[in-house]
Order: C-alpha cells, then structure tokens, then sequence
C-alpha cells in the first residue's frame, strides 16, 4: 500500500510539473502535417541557419487541420506546414496575411489568392504502373480511360486521402459535376480498389495485387527506398489532361501567433534557395521547387512542361465540401 | 462532448440505409471477434489452469503475450504474411493470394490482439475457483460432466462475460485495423467524417449510435454477470484445485495450445523479425529508441496508477453499496472506452484549448485522456476482485469496531491487491499501444514507440518500424507476470 501512496503522489506532482510547463514565448511551434521521416532534415536546417529553435508537432494534415479549428485562437501553433492546399484553406479564418516579399518567389498559381498560404513544394498526380503487367504502349493517355473496360479490376485509387480528393476537386472544376459524376461511377462499376492513401497504393503495385494506380509523383521513390527492385514506374498523361493536376504542399502562419517575426523567417527559409534545394539535393523523396531560380530534380518532367487541368489551388479549400459529398453519393466513402 | 447540430439532419443520417448498414457491419464484426475471442481462450485457458498439460506455465505466458502487440502492428504483419503476393505466396511460390482484407481479415487481426483479454480473465477465475464448491456438487451425486457444465462454467461466467465486454468495446472503437482491412465500421466512418472540418452531424449521430452500441453491450454483459454470484461463505481458505489428467487427450492438447501460439504470437514476431532482417540488409536502422521508450513507459506507468486510483471509489461504491446511482455511475463510466480515440482526443483538444490552456498539450493531460479511454479496463480488474472476496471479512471487520474507512484501508485494499495490480497492468498495456490520442495529445517533440511505429508505417518503411514495435512489445511483456503471477490471498493455501 505504501507504494501506491508514493506513486500517487509521484503522479500529483508531475501533473503540476506538466501544468507548470512552458509559456508562450520560445522555441517556434510548427504544426507538420507533412511526414517527420521527409522534413525533419529541413526544419534542422532552418535551426542551423538561423539559429532558431522548433518544436513540430507531426500529425495527419487534415486532423492537425481539425485540431486548430478546435484550439481557436488558444492555438500554440505558429506555423501549420500541410500536406495540401484543402487543409491550409479549411483554417484559412485562422491564417495571417503573408508579406509581400515571402509571396513574390512563387508563381500566383501555387499560392492563395488571399495570401494566406503559400505553397512551398510542388508535385504532380501521376499513373503509377507495374512495369511488369504493363506494357509502355498500353498506359492510357487519359485518366478517364481508366473506366474502360481494359482497366477492369486493376486500378488503385484512395478516396478518403486529400490528395485524391484534390485531384477530384481539380476534375469538378475542369469538366463540372456531371461528367465527374460519371466518371467515379465508371470506376465504380470498373472494380477500382481502395486504399487509405498513397503509400500502400504504390505498394500494392509492386506487389502486384493492382497494375496501376492514382498518386502523387514522389511516393515511387519512397518505396524504392525499402524495396530498390520494385518493378514500378511513374506515367504522366498526355498534356492538358485533368489526370496531370499539380498541387503543392505549403505553409501558413497563424494569426494568434506570438512569435510573428520568427514565424515569417520560417515562411521566408523554406522559399530561400537554401529551403529548395532541400527536395532537390537532400530529400528522400523528390518533389518539385517553386522558387524559379531552382531547377527541379533530374530525372523529373519540368513543371512548366506538366500541362493539367486550369484550376486555381485557393478554390480548393472550398470546394472540398462538394467533392466530398460528390464521393459520397457516388459511393466511395461510407 | 458531442456537439450535435440540428435534429432534423440527425434523423436523416440515421434514415439512410447505408447508415444502417454500417451498424449491421459493426455489430457484425463485434459479434464474430468476440465469438472468435471466445472459443479460442476459454478452452487454452482452462487447460493452463486447471489439467496436467506439459509445460503449462510457459503456454500461459505465450497464451497471453499477442495483449502487448498492438491490434494495428498485428493487422500489418498479418497483411505482409497473407497479402495477395505476401511472405507466405512467395515461400509457397504461389502466384497470386487472395485478397486477405475485408471482414475475415479484420476478423483475425482483433480476435489476435483481443482474446488475450478473455484468456487472462478466464485463467485466474478458473485457477481461483474453489474446488470445495465442485466437490460438495460431487457429493450431492452429480457426475463429471454436469458439475463442469452446472458449478465450474457457471462459475467462471462472469469472467468471461467481462472479458467479452472489454473484447467489445475494444472492437467498436478500434480504428487502425478496420482501415487497413478496409472494412466499413462505424469507427472508420466517424474517423473519415471528423478528418473534414465541414458539417460534424453525422459522425456526431454515428458516435451516439456507437454509445448506444456500448449499452447493449453493456446490458448483455450485466445480465450474464448477475445470473448468479459464487463465493465462499464460510470461513477458511480456498485449496488449490488438483489438476485434471488429460491422458491420451494429452497430444491434441498440445497441438491446440501451439496452433494458438504459432498463429497469434510466433507468426506475428516472425513477420516482424522479417522485417528487421531486411532494413538491416539495406541499413535503414537506426539505434534503438531510448528516448521513446522512457516516455511511452512513463506515460503508460502514469496512466495505470491514475487509472486504478480513479477506479477505486466507483468500485467500492458499486460492489459494496449498490444502488441504482453507484450502478449507473459505475456503467457510464465504460463509455469512454467505446468511443474513438480520435473523438476523445479532439473533445479534449476543444475543451483544454478553450478552457484549461495551462494544461494543454502537457503529460497531464495525456495521462488524462489515456484515463478516460481506458477506465473500464482498470474498473474490470478492481472489480473482479472486489466480487471475488465477497463482504464477509469487512463486515466482520467492521462487527469488530472499526471504521468504515480503516476497514476499506486494512481489509478490502490488502484483499483486492491482486485486482488492483491486474487493472493497472491492462491501462498499462493499453496506454502503450495507443495511437490517436497521443499523436494530437503528447507534449511538442514526446515521440513514443508508438508514435514511431506510426510515422515509418506512414511511409511504407516496415523495416524501421520493426524496431521500435519490437522494443514495444518487449517492454510490455514483463507486465503481463502482473496479470497472471499474482493470485488472489484468500486462495493462497494456509
């Protein structure tokens, strides 16, 4: 009994520690919805250049979304850095004004038209193909072939993950609801297979479980990382098809924000040519700089080369309600 | 917690046949789990306690161990071993499987890291049960067979009963295995809805159907427990029951306990091992995680004493002084446990934000929400002992002269010591496997091995979430001796 008298004061007292804790000032809190294993590097090399320190919270983008709405402006976070342009502009009431400056290095068409967020890597949706069930001559040159018959119960899509529902919202705005509509019935009834996101999308590729699937362009390299022999390849449709949207990672600052300076100094690294190079030079996976004065990875269809669907990313936050429901009636999600 | 909108959009949620759906596959799958959970520990777990099979110790313990492998690692190993072209194709040099995800697969991954529940449960009432009560029925005439099936069964009815319900609850508000088998439930319907900020009636609606659903189940169990309360009524202490030979049975025996434990806990660590084996070929591992080793144990530790301390008084309340409030306490509080971790943790997200923002994003809270997701699992342990030593001894205690408060001190805790340890050591387990409270909930930078084993997962590096799962699991399993080498002290002999 005594040792539980013990332990429970033990446990009184680390509460109030706890509660004792850190104040607001200090150490810049980033809220990651991009993956630790990928940016971790990054953030090391703000501290590096700059001399300040981060805490980062990782999380799903779309949970760390929920969980600033649900903070309000008690939110710790100074910093959201999200995996897509529907999380940053789900918060976007709670977001502060970019300056100028920061803004003027990425093209208007990867960065809120309000300012409020601004990309910071670029990727593309890709066809991911087996290159053993699929002969080159054989990819479709639209991502609305998919529903022919050929493709029966070989594709792979993942329609809870954001950057599917992206893609949608990119398909909504290009060819409108009817057609889009149409085109996830197709699927449909053409036997797609879900998955919970990308990853095991690619995955099942090489093993062989589906012969194609709809991804983001960097997660190839991801997986042949753990398995270099996989016999996968990544095919972009042909220009100006919708299958080709390019979407972009990015960050925000949020406006109950104490550390505002520090805060923007994190913005302004990750868009310096320093913070780009990182996905050329450092990173695992390979994405796209936006800064123009960067060159993309080697290896990589120039962005300006991907010809996809005209859409504005700002839109996307938006719109994300419609194309969720979209997936609803259409019945991939339950 | 549950901020529904209107009640108008309410009913329509409710209206719609896929809801309906929905419920029929969860009730489903709760239903196959726990009958699964079942069939398999029951039996294991009456031949570890109560025959003569050849090596029993070491079964028990094997028997137990799939508790500390977390239902999610258990869904990845499973998929990476029968996956359409997973280890087993390829050693078989089959083409192509098939596809293991759906409710079988589900199926398999919840019972692999539920039954060790009913099992733990079910060992210790067989192994406590006085062999006087099956003797007396012997002597009144009655033969083998309907003593086991009239005294011993009926006996350990309520074990099994509370097991079940922690297997349920477990089932209903998992998340991470129904989406990796890609089974609709209703957990991953409310998780899908409340990952988009838009209107949150529906996955609103969809949690009350879930706490609806921990009624029933609620229910259910209740009216298993109270079809009859065993204990001694006499004075003196329990023997220890002699073991049953099993014979010639003796083989088959043996071949059921090691297809449980080849199955459960060898196939499992074997994938793993895999795993590991392979990131050390291609040299992606790291180190070992010391750092998030000490903080999944010391928020797990943190979490097992707060846990019991909080489940003391409700279960002294309810085992001693029922009444319909002390009851109706004592069922509210197993609603915690039903509901996602996701739901809780953004209820608590909502509320310490707003209103207690000195303490958010600390340990405390985190040990806090772990309290509250876990709670029943603490009350399960306190409680089965409570019910187990009967009143006897404190109203003897108290016929003595002493207070009721020195009674509960020197009668009661130092009876339902064993209860307690059991509690803490299940909210101990569960703590260090959980998923997605931590990950909102954890100070800034608190990485656990849980944590760890979730972001490699997130970028398909199996090969470096072997290590911190391993570490995992071998850290969780010393405390599994809580929960089978203590035995209560009225059965200890003398």
């Amino acid at each position: 009994m005594r040792a539980a008298m013990v332990l429970s004061v033990l446990l009184v007292a680390a509460i109030l520690a706890g509660c004792g804790g850190d104040e607001a000032s200090g150490p810049l809190t980033i809220y990651s919805g991009r993956e630790e294993e990928l940016v971790a590097p990054l953030f090391e090399q703000f501290t590096e250049e700059t001399g300040i320190e981060v805490e980062v919270r990782y999380g799903d983008s779309a949970e760390l979304a929920a969980t600033i709405a649900e903070e309000g402006s008690n939110s710790p976070a100074d910093v959201f850095f999200a995996q897509d342009p529907g999380s940053l502009g789900a918060v976007d009431p709670q977001l502060e004004e970019l300056p100028e400056d920061i803004l003027e290095r990425v093209d208007e068409r990867y960065r809120d038209a309000e300012s409020r967020w601004v990309g910071t890597s670029g990727r593309t949706r890709v066809l991911v193909y087996s290159t053993e069930a699929v002969d080159e001559s054989a990819l479709p040159d639209s991502v609305l072939d998919l529903t022919r018959p050929e493709w029966a119960d070989r594709v792979g899509i993942a329609p809870t993950n954001a950057s599917f529902q992206a893609f949608v919202t990119g398909m909504r705005l290009e060819l409108g609801d009817d057609e889009t509509r149409a085109w996830l019935e197709g699927l449909k009834k053409n036997g797609a297979k879900t998955y919970e996101k990308n990853t095991p999308i690619v995955e099942a590729v090489a093993a062989g479980e589906i012969d194609v699937g709809l991804v983001n362009h960097y997660y190839l390299a991801l997986v042949k990382e753990e398995q270099p022999d996989a016999p996968i390849a990544n095919h972009l449709f042909a220009a100006g098809d919708v299958g080709n949207l390019v979407s972009v990672a990015g960050a925000g600052l949020l406006s109950s924000t104490d550390q505002l300076s520090d805060a923007e100094a994190f913005v302004e690294f990750l868009l310096s040519d320093v913070g780009q190079r990182f996905y050329v030079d450092e990173a695992e996976e390979a994405e796209y700089p936006l800064v123009a004065a960067v060159a993309p990875p080697p290896g990589l269809v120039p962005l300006d080369e991907i010809e996809g669907p005209d859409v504005e990313l700002t839109s996307f936050g938006a719109e994300l309600e419609a194309t969720v429901e979209l997936l609803r009636e259409t019945g991939w999600l339950s | 917690m549950i901020r529904v909108a209107g009640g108008a959009g309410a009913l329509d949620v409710l209206r719609e046949t896929a809801t309906v759906e929905l419920i029929l596959d969860t009730v489903l799958l709760v239903a196959g789990v726990v009958t699964a959970a079942i069939v398999v520990a029951v039996p294991t777990a009456w031949l570890v306690a109560r025959s003569d099979l050849p090596g029993r110790r070491l079964w028990a313990v094997a028997a137990a161990l799939p508790l500390v492998i977390p239902s999610y690692v258990a869904a990845f190993c499973l998929l990476g071993f029968f996956g359409e072209r997973g280890l087993l194709a390829g050693a078989l040099g089959v083409e192509r499987f098939p596809d293991p995800t759906g409710y079988w697969g589900a199926l398999a991954a919840l019972t692999l890291s539920t039954y060790p529940y009913v099992f733990l449960l079910a060992q210790a009432a067989f192994r406590d049960l006085d062999p006087a009560l099956e003797e007396a029925a012997r002597g009144l005439g009655q033969s083998r067979r309907r003593v086991f099936w009239r005294v011993t069964i009926p006996a350990v009815r309520p074990a099994v009963t509370l097991g079940s319900l922690l297997v349920a609850l477990y089932v209903l508000s998992d998340f991470g295995v129904v989406s990796l088998m890609r089974y609709d439930s209703l957990t991953r319907a409310i998780y899908l809805q409340y990952r988009s900020l838009f209107d949150r009636t529906p996955a609103a609606v969809l949690a009350l159907v879930l706490v609806a659903l921990t009624a029933v189940a609620l229910g259910l169990e209740l009216r298993a427990r109270t079809r009859g309360r065993l204990w001694r009524a006499g004075p003196g202490a329990a023997r220890r029951a002699r073991p049953v030979r099993l014979g010639r049975l003796r083989w088959l025996a043996l071949s059921w306990c090691a297809a449980v434990t080849g199955a459960f806990l060898v196939l499992p660590a074997g994938v793993l091992c895999y795993w590991l084996g392979r990131g050390l070929a291609l040299d992606r591992i790291g180190g070992l995680p010391w750092n998030e080793a000490v903080n999944s144990l010391g928020a797990s530790g943190l979490a097992a004493v707060a846990a019991v301390v909080a489940a003391l008084p409700v279960a002294l309340l309810a085992a001693r002084y029922p009444s319909r409030v002390s009851r109706a306490l004592e069922r509210l509080s197993y609603a915690g446990n039903a509901l996602p971790g996701l739901v809780i943790a953004l209820a608590l997200v909502f509320f310490a934000a707003r209103y207690a923002s000195p303490v958010y994003q600390t340990l405390g809270l985190l040990v806090f929400a772990y309290v509250v997701r876990f709670f029943p699992q603490a009350l399960s342990g306190v409680e089965t002992a409570f019910t187990r030593t009967g009143p006897r001894l404190e109203e003897a205690s108290r016929g003595l002269g002493r207070g009721p408060f020195a009674t509960t001190w020197l009668v009661t805790l130092p009876l339902v010591r064993s209860g307690l340890l059991a509690g803490a050591a299940l909210v101990f387990l569960s703590a260090m496997k959980e998923l997605p409270a931590t990950i909102l909930l954890r100070p800034i930078g608190f990485d656990t091995l849980a944590t760890e084993v979730w972001s490699a997962t997130q970028v398909g590096a199996y090969s470096q979430a072997a290590v911190p799962a391993l570490v995992l699991i071998a850290l969780s399993a010393p405390v599994l001796w809580l929960l089978q080498g203590e035995r209560s002290t009225l059965a200890e002999p003398g």
